[in-house]
């Protein structure tokens, strides 16, 4: 176990690192990585002060900022998941090197989500930083509850290194247009787990889509430690207390856990036997 | 062997071609390139009735989502397709060819427009229907000409970041990627570009984006003049110079690259 951990998990998160990060000059990277973001974040800011009427110290400012400051975990670990393999099958053309070395390959894929993570927390730090100091968002650093922070932050961390596991097997068995399916996955958590709106705003019909996404209940714990009180004015899943939020999000985690060992396995497989894992689609 | 302008109009078809058959051959391209701008929509869209907006602002969201799509397509397809031709192996071939570069880029700018504007009517279409967006349009000519206008001006660019791409490496990835969320933001995509204020407006104004769809709100939108940053009149000669502007830079720095292609020899290096 610790074998694999050091030949393969340390390996592939210093890979991943490397690739998002050494193609320019630190600082350059550290604006790349602030740009993105916050234009993101701007948009919002901004489509608050076109609509005159709505004030930023609305609790639904915070709600939004936060929310898609948050959200950028989940598109570029969940997104990013495609991409890393296509990267390495693909673009820099060394999937079937890995495939033949002793490693673990899920295990690899598990570094590289860290790697997406590490550079995505960076990104997170960054926008919600200009958000205290920019753009009037209620987070005091001495009320948040820290604890409450970390643990649900590693429990999203596994969770969407386990939805990117899946997506990444996934990928490497797809031959068209394989770079859509995380894009597809990560813009329909976007709109379904009430990253930017409360899910009670959807159609009925499609709000039972929000409280099975893991992200929904993920959302709102990390809400809930930086915003405190300022939540209670979304009444979505207000009758849940922390503890409950931790256990939903507790058990969809092993559950996507479970499927993304399962998943590995039969998309390995597949890819093996149609002799994608060293394929060129020409994405 | 054809030459001169019939060569010329010859290359400009037949770029085009692939651009325009290609998504008929791969009609996921179709799903995807619609379904996940529209889910984009989707949540300005929400956030818009989260805050109780007035219905215009539906509008807004609905139309800068439709836009998106010439946007990526300028990016992806245009800026960075010479830095994908140079992956492939087939930049060498361009240049070696006897036709003019300028020819290939204007038949991609052509093809990708077309195809491009199926997916942005799409997105349209269905935005209007499930989110009941009302248009109230002042003048059809005018909105058919900013239209025109602003896909001059926006593929010129493209043409010009075509080019200049060329000289990038393995950041073209990230340099486009940054093109994104700024670029919506900076042009208004989802918002009146006047809440900016005027300095960064004129700023803004340099993509052709942000003249143009101001000037479409001010035409399609019952509150659109209340919101515009610059009378359309002058929105339309703005973008009428920038149309210009971006097609002479693109020819300037086409040539550039051909003469250090032939110079240096590396341009085509898949390695660079």
């Amino acid at each position: 176990m610790m074998k694999a951990f050091r030949r393969t998990f340390i390996p592939a998160a210093w890979l991943g690192w490397q690739v998002e990060s050494n193609w320019t000059h630190p600082l350059v990277f550290f604006l790349f990585s602030a740009i993105k973001p916050i234009s993101g974040v701007m948009i919002l800011v901004f489509m608050f002060r076109a609509v005159s009427h709505v004030s930023v110290s609305s609790p639904l400012y915070a709600y939004i900022y936060v929310g898609n400051a948050l959200y950028i975990y989940v598109a570029s670990t969940v997104a990013g998941a495609s991409y890393s393999i296509l990267d390495d099958r693909e673009r820099y053309r060394s999937l079937k090197y890995l495939y033949i070395a002793p490693v673990s390959i899920p295990v690899y894929m598990f570094g590289r989500a860290v790697a997406r993570f590490l550079t995505a927390s960076l990104a997170v730090a960054i926008t919600l930083a200009a958000g205290c100091l920019l753009f009037r968002l209620p987070i005091h650093p001495l009320q948040v509850n820290w604890l409450m922070f970390l643990a649900a932050l590693v429990l999203g961390l596994l969770c969407l290194a386990a939805i990117g596991i899946i997506l990444g097997a996934w990928t490497l068995t797809i031959r068209s247009e394989p770079h859509f399916l995380g894009e597809a996955v990560a813009a329909a958590m976007y709109l379904f787990s009430g990253a930017i709106f409360p899910i009670t705003l959807l159609p009925t019909y499609l709000q039972p889509i929000g409280y099975l996404m893991p992200m929904t209940y993920w959302l709102e714990l990390m809400r809930r430690a930086l915003l405190g009180s300022g939540m209670t004015a979304f009444p979505t899943l207000l009758a849940y207390s922390n503890g409950d939020l931790f256990v939903i999000l507790a058990l969809l985690t092993g559950g996507f856990g479970v499927v993304a060992f399962a998943a590995f396995r039969f998309f390995d497989r597949v890819a093996r036997d149609r002799g994608m894992i060293d394929a060129q689609s020409n994405f | 062997m054809d030459s001169g302008w019939r060569l010329f109009l010859r290359t400009i078809v037949a770029r085009a071609y692939p651009r325009v058959i290609g998504q008929q051959r791969q009609k996921s391209w179709i799903f995807f390139e619609t379904f996940l701008p529209f889910l984009a929509v989707a949540g300005y869209v929400y956030v818009y009735r989260a805050m109780e907006a007035s219905p215009d602002f539906i509008g807004f969201a609905v139309m800068g989502g439709a836009m998106t799509a010439f946007w990526l397509n300028v990016i992806w397809s245009m800026s960075a397709q010479m830095y994908w031709e140079k992956d492939n192996g087939n930049l060498a071939l361009y240049i070696m060819a006897p036709n003019s570069m300028m020819a290939i880029l204007l038949g991609m700018a052509l093809g990708g427009m077309f195809a491009t504007a199926l997916r942005a009517a799409v997105i349209l279409v269905f935005g209007i229907w499930v989110f009941q967006v009302q248009f109230t349009v002042s003048s059809y000519i005018q909105l058919f000409a900013v239209f025109l206008l602003t896909m001059s001006a926006l593929y010129g660019m493209g043409m010009l970041f075509a080019s200049l791409f060329l000289l990038y490496g393995r950041n073209v990835w990230q340099v486009n990627a940054v093109m994104q969320e700024p670029i919506y933001l900076l042009s208004g995509f989802y918002f009146p570009v006047k809440n900016f204020g005027m300095a960064v407006s004129l700023v803004a104004s340099i993509i052709p984006m942000t003249l143009g769809m101001d000037a479409m709100r001010q035409l399609v939108f019952s509150n659109g003049p209340a919101i515009g940053f610059l009378p359309v009149r002058t929105e339309i000669f703005a973008l009428v110079s920038l149309s210009v502007l971006f097609v002479t830079a693109a020819k300037y720095w086409l040539d550039k690259v051909e003469r250090l292609a032939v110079q240096e020899g590396t341009l085509t290096d898949r390695r660079r």
